[in-house]
């Protein structure tokens, strides 16, 4: 099974041991979501000071791919503003660890590799839209959210 | 038939395979298929196909009301497949079998038509830890609205129903309604339920079963059963999907109202009343799925021919046989009864703590397709303490060959999770 377009060593690796992995005490920003179809079930835990990410953590039961992508996420978005952070976009996440070909070729899968994303999208929404009365933002990151996959 | 009796029923289940062309399929890099998603949905026989493609060939018509040539022998056609249910679960009234879309549609029939008009506050309904979600949401949705109780039998370490807590509902004289599973399609874990239908005649509460994994696999006899509701669906049972049946008891469907109101279902509409029809047409308004209530006579000759007995028989084999290989796979842990008499050709298991997505995706390189998730079934996966399951379920076609298959690919996943 050598050169498994989907259960890279990176995957595998993140999947036994996720990055960030745990809770955080009093977030700013809590978003539970989950994909019906497949179980996958996750918590985001975000601060936000500075108009930056200063802590996240996630945890939650998933597959490989999910606990992949959700450690990968929490790696790229800690720290930064969260003007870059509203504009992420999925292809940078999957090309993270080399899923941008799930999008074509599975899309059941894409759903566990996309599911910590569309948590934090949902997330920042609603800081968006409550503290910083930016709907104009708030809005695209429903819509992306909702759009996700 | 004929030909079939000369065969030794080994020779009939190795023969069959070739009516069913999907069997023959090359998946994922030039794997053949191993299909073990049987509880899921079964294949279908050449019979079933040609059955469906010569309907619409040659008698399409809508039935029961034109009287031209092809609406006859579409009629026809229609009511013999509610002949041979009859005849197929010994069910004496013919009037009694109702087409429905599916087991789901089947149980929401019962839960709007009867349920509304007969549970109240301060009543309890019952249904099971290893149900369906078919068998729990519209339950769900029925005590809400009426303010009557939802209770759960709970199952024990081996998959199996605690009984004894039915008896502790029961005696409340509140029960008023007993959904259950025949079996489970999780666990694979076959229900008393002559024991349960009995408890609940006793007590005076209605039982509804959920037979969606037993018609296919087992002998079902529903005059002797003595429930109010049965239900299954044609899908699991190499017919076409979009059929089931909801059976129930004469005096029941009787005092009912109908669940859908439109054409077929009437005997006269005026402008502010309607009289209903007949049973079981009170409750198929509209134009039912024609084409596949009728493909779906085929399935079930297929299935007598080969005898259920015969196909239980090779199933307690099957799972016997993985039973046993699966216990020396380090790390594989098995949900429900380990003994095929007491289980249908269902296995759950989960593979060291490897996620049942992730095990089902690399598997299916080796063309072995299982289900993996939580079922439709998410109040057993609580139960267990587990996100989701692999499930791997058998059917007639099924080998021994192909449980080798399922069980070398775990070597696979072993390998990609360097376990």
């Amino acid at each position: 099974m050598s050169g498994d377009p989907i259960y890279t060593e990176m995957i595998i690796e993140y999947s036994r041991n996720p990055s960030n992995y745990g809770k955080l005490e009093n977030p700013h920003i809590t978003r539970h979501d989950s994909n019906p179809l497949c179980g996958d079930s996750i918590d985001l835990y975000l601060n936000i000071d500075d108009n930056k990410i200063s802590d996240v953590k996630f945890d939650g039961k998933g597959c490989a791919i999910c606990m992949a992508c959700s450690s990968v996420l929490t790696e790229l978005i800690k720290g930064k503003d969260l003007d870059d952070v509203k504009k992420f976009e999925k292809d940078e996440l999957l090309s993270e660890l080399g899923l941008e070909h799930l999008i074509k070729t599975s899309p059941v899968r894409i759903k566990c590799a996309l599911l910590s994303l569309k948590a934090l999208k949902y997330g920042i929404y609603s800081y968006f839209a409550e503290k910083m009365n930016d709907i104009e933002s708030a809005g695209n990151l429903k819509d992306e959210a909702a759009n996700l996959y | 038939m004929s030909a079939a009796a000369a065969e030794s029923t080994s020779e009939i289940f190795e023969n069959l395979r070739h009516d069913f062309p999907v069997l023959e399929r090359i998946v994922r890099d030039g794997k053949k298929l191993v299909y073990l998603d049987n509880a899921a949905t079964t294949q279908k026989p050449n019979q079933v196909i040609d059955a469906i493609s010569d309907y619409y060939k040659n008698h399409n018509s809508n039935i029961h009301r034109a009287v031209h040539a092809l609406a006859e022998e579409s009629t026809e056609a229609f009511e013999i497949t509610r002949d041979k249910i009859a005849k197929f679960l010994n069910i004496k009234n013919r009037k009694e079998i109702v087409f429905v879309k599916g087991t789901t549609e089947a149980i929401n029939l019962v839960a709007y038509a009867w349920g509304r008009d007969n549970i109240k506050k301060g009543d309890i309904v019952i249904t099971t830890e290893y149900e369906h979600h078919s068998n729990i949401v519209p339950w769900q949705m029925l005590t809400k609205e009426t303010g009557a109780e939802l209770k759960y039998i709970d199952i024990n370490d081996n998959g199996e129903l605690m009984l004894e807590q039915l008896d502790e509902y029961l005696a409340t004289g509140k029960v008023k309604l007993v959904a259950i599973s025949h079996v489970s399609n999780v666990l694979g874990t076959i229900t008393d339920i002559q024991e349960v239908i009995e408890k609940c005649k006793n007590a005076g509460s209605k039982i509804l079963v959920d037979g969606a994994q037993a018609v296919p696999h087992m002998k079902v006899d529903i005059d002797n059963l003595g429930c109010d509701f049965y239900a299954f669906s044609a899908h699991k049972m190499l017919g076409p999907t979009g059929v089931g049946v909801l059976w129930a008891r004469k005096e029941l469907l009787e005092n009912m109202k109908p669940f859908q109101g439109g054409g077929d279902m009437i005997r006269e509409v005026h402008k502010y009343e309607t009289t209903w029809n007949d049973l079981p047409y009170k409750f198929e308004a509209g134009t039912p799925n024609v084409a596949d209530v009728i493909s779906f006579s085929a399935a079930i000759d297929y299935l007598e021919t080969i005898g259920m007995d015969n196909i239980r028989k090779h199933e307690v084999e099957l799972t016997q046989y993985a039973l046993e290989k699966m216990k020396n796979v380090k790390g594989l842990t098995i949900y429900g009864p380990k003994d095929s008499q007491k289980a249908s050709g269902v296995i759950s298991f989960n593979f060291n703590d490897v996620h049942p997505h992730d095990v089902a995706t690399i598997i299916d390189k080796n063309g072995v397709a299982i289900r993996s998730g939580h079922h439709c079934a998410q109040v057993l996966m609580e139960k267990l303490n587990v996100a989701a399951t692999n499930r791997a379920s058998f059917y007639i076609y099924t080998t021994k060959q192909e449980v080798d298959v399922l069980i070398d690919s775990l070597q696979h996943v072993a390998e990609v999770f360097k376990l």
